[in-house]
């Protein structure tokens, strides 16, 4: 039978149910799958985070001594030769080294996000599975790596005197939260990168400025007491409180250190936890579902080129 | 347009089968991105500030109009000199080339397997194993059974499963990355040169899975500058020619009188 006029191809394939090779999946469907690629997302992570120290000969001691060198880094600067309680910040080393830690979870789980789809592109040629487990797999090695330096974090908060309470289990939905809106920023990060490399090139330098904005290395609400520009401008007050870096590592400072919220509740008077927890529910909600359906929507076009 | 839609080759229909893969007028043109220009930064802004294009991206027409219709129990042989488009084809059946014009529409998702498909190559064999299992879909339990059936097919040399993938031949690469993705029945499995690098033994035995593979109402398309193994694996063979049909039909016509062209 010769196909002539009498039906098109597109139309034979459609008769017989055959699909465009690159059209993306419904949405439920999509999820559905990407849930399927559960364990393989739990087993990616783990193998790049025992792959990542395999050049080097201590190996897997890095995990646990990267976050150590970082805090002693911190110590020598901040804690020795500065000699400083900036702004009368009690236990100025857990204050810092919390946010330190923090931060850097964030920070690190943006920049390798970025880097998901680019880095993965053999695997993504060879195989056909939901792209989306690439940098929801980024953000577990990070999370398994923040395990391992919130050990660190403990030895060195309750190393400072800080008595251990039932209120430090609060601790644990404040590493959810952040660990969401980590997952929603790095797809977001993983779809931008992909088609431009040239955001792997910039980041470092707008997390590093993300980073003084975001009171890791002093206390914002001693900034918006003592600082008469936040005084007069007083939404850009408001919007240093919104910012998700600010919200995370504060939120874990009043969870873990009770001098610190003791400080910023009765000596700045300021009873800002409670927006803290809403601001933090906010962001993880809208980050993790915009950052999905952002990744989500470009999912054909991953690997072309 | 109308000149495309003349270009094209007419496509017969056997209507007792089922299809599996249409190709229908498909045209792909991509963009290179490579060396040329002087490449200096000052260079680089002047380009910037002038909006102009990056002055290395050239535009290839590497598939020019092509129809076919691919049936379920299939393998397909592409055949065709370098640069005639084949490894493009696969890449458009795949859906990782998005059409200039025309379209490609399968049953089921394309599966290719290329030569540099490296897969993790910091990983172990062995994690490569389990990883590119669980990525196909199967859960942890089918993946350990499968695990065995995987190493054994690729047949490595002892001990090899446990060193990184990067210290592989690409004979070895080759042939781990084939048994990965044979490890599951794809609907089409798309195979670009991948064999070329196994030796004797392995032709053998893939040979034998790809024959188990169509069995399963899949399709199976071999890119293949060997022609033996064209010839031994394949019931039907397409000849590309600068991107556009050169021959479509049985395997011994198609390969004598390429190799009569060929030879001239």
């Amino acid at each position: 039978m010769n196909l002539g006029s009498s039906e098109s191809l597109a139309a034979y394939a459609a008769r017989f149910g055959l699909k465009q090779s690159s059209a993306r999946p419904s949405l439920s469907k999509y999820i559905r799958e990407v849930w399927e690629r559960r364990h393989f997302i739990w087993a990616f992570a783990s193998a790049k985070n025992i792959a990542m120290y395999s050049d080097s000969r201590l190996g897997q001691v890095w995990q646990l001594l990267t976050p150590l060198l970082n805090v002693g880094v911190y110590f020598l600067i901040f804690g020795v030769i500065l000699s400083t309680t900036r702004g009368g910040v009690p236990d100025f080393i857990p204050f810092l080294v919390t946010g330190v830690f923090m931060f850097g979870f964030m920070q690190r789980s943006i920049q390798s996000g970025s880097k998901s789809v680019g880095d993965n592109l053999s695997l993504i040629r060879a195989l056909h599975f939901p792209r989306a487990t690439l940098p929801l797999a980024i953000a577990v090695v990070e999370f398994q790596q923040l395990v391992l330096s919130l050990i660190v974090l403990m030895l060195i908060v309750v190393g400072f005197g800080e008595p251990i309470s039932l209120h430090m289990l609060l601790f644990i939905p404040v590493v959810g939260l952040q660990l969401m809106f980590n997952v929603g920023a790095g797809m977001i990060m993983a779809r931008l990168g992909a088609f431009n490399r040239d955001i792997t090139q910039l980041l470092p330098f707008i997390t590093r400025t993300w980073l003084y904005l975001s009171g890791v290395i002093w206390s914002i609400p001693y900034l918006l007491q003592h600082s008469k520009a936040l005084k007069d401008n007083p939404w850009l007050g408001e919007i240093l409180k919104a910012n998700p870096g600010y919200v995370y590592v504060e939120l874990s400072r009043h969870t873990l250190l009770g001098d610190y919220r003791h400080y910023v509740h009765h000596k700045l008077h300021m009873h800002s936890t409670a927006e803290l927890w809403i601001w933090a529910v906010i962001w993880a909600v809208v980050a993790l579902v915009a950052g999905f359906l952002f990744f989500f929507r470009a999912e054909e076009r991953y690997g072309r080129g | 347009m109308v000149n495309a839609q003349l270009a094209q080759n007419p496509v017969d229909i056997d209507p007792t089968r089922d299809p599996i893969v249409v190709v229908d007028g498909l045209h792909i043109v991509y963009r290179v991105y490579g060396a040329g220009g002087k490449g200096n930064a000052a260079s680089a802004i002047s380009r910037v500030i002038k909006r102009q294009k990056r002055p290395s991206m050239t535009e290839v027409h590497a598939i020019k109009g092509l129809s076919f219709v691919a049936y379920r129990g299939e393998a397909v042989g592409v055949i065709g000199t370098n640069g005639s488009g084949k490894s493009t084809l696969l890449q458009a059946i795949a859906g990782l080339l998005p059409p200039a014009r025309g379209g490609v529409y399968t049953d089921g998702q394309p599966s290719l397997l290329g030569v540099n498909a490296a897969l993790m190559k910091d990983l172990t064999g062995e994690r490569n194993v389990v990883l590119g299992c669980l990525a196909m879909g199967m859960t942890p339990q089918e993946t350990k059974e499968k695990y065995q059936e995987v190493v054994d097919f690729a047949g490595l040399k002892p001990g090899f499963i446990n060193y990184p993938m990067r210290t592989y031949s690409s004979g070895m690469g080759a042939r781990l990355r084939f048994a990965i993705a044979a490890a599951k029945t794809h609907d089409v499995l798309l195979i670009d040169e991948a064999l070329a690098t196994g030796d004797g033994k392995f032709r053998t035995k893939s040979k034998k899975r790809i024959e188990e593979l169509r069995k399963d109402a899949g399709a199976v398309f071999l890119v293949a500058h060997q022609l033996d193994v064209v010839r031994e694996t394949c019931d039907r063979v397409i000849w590309l020619d600068d991107g556009q049909m050169r021959m479509d039909g049985d395997p011994d016509t198609v390969l004598d009188a390429y190799t009569e062209a060929t030879q001239k």
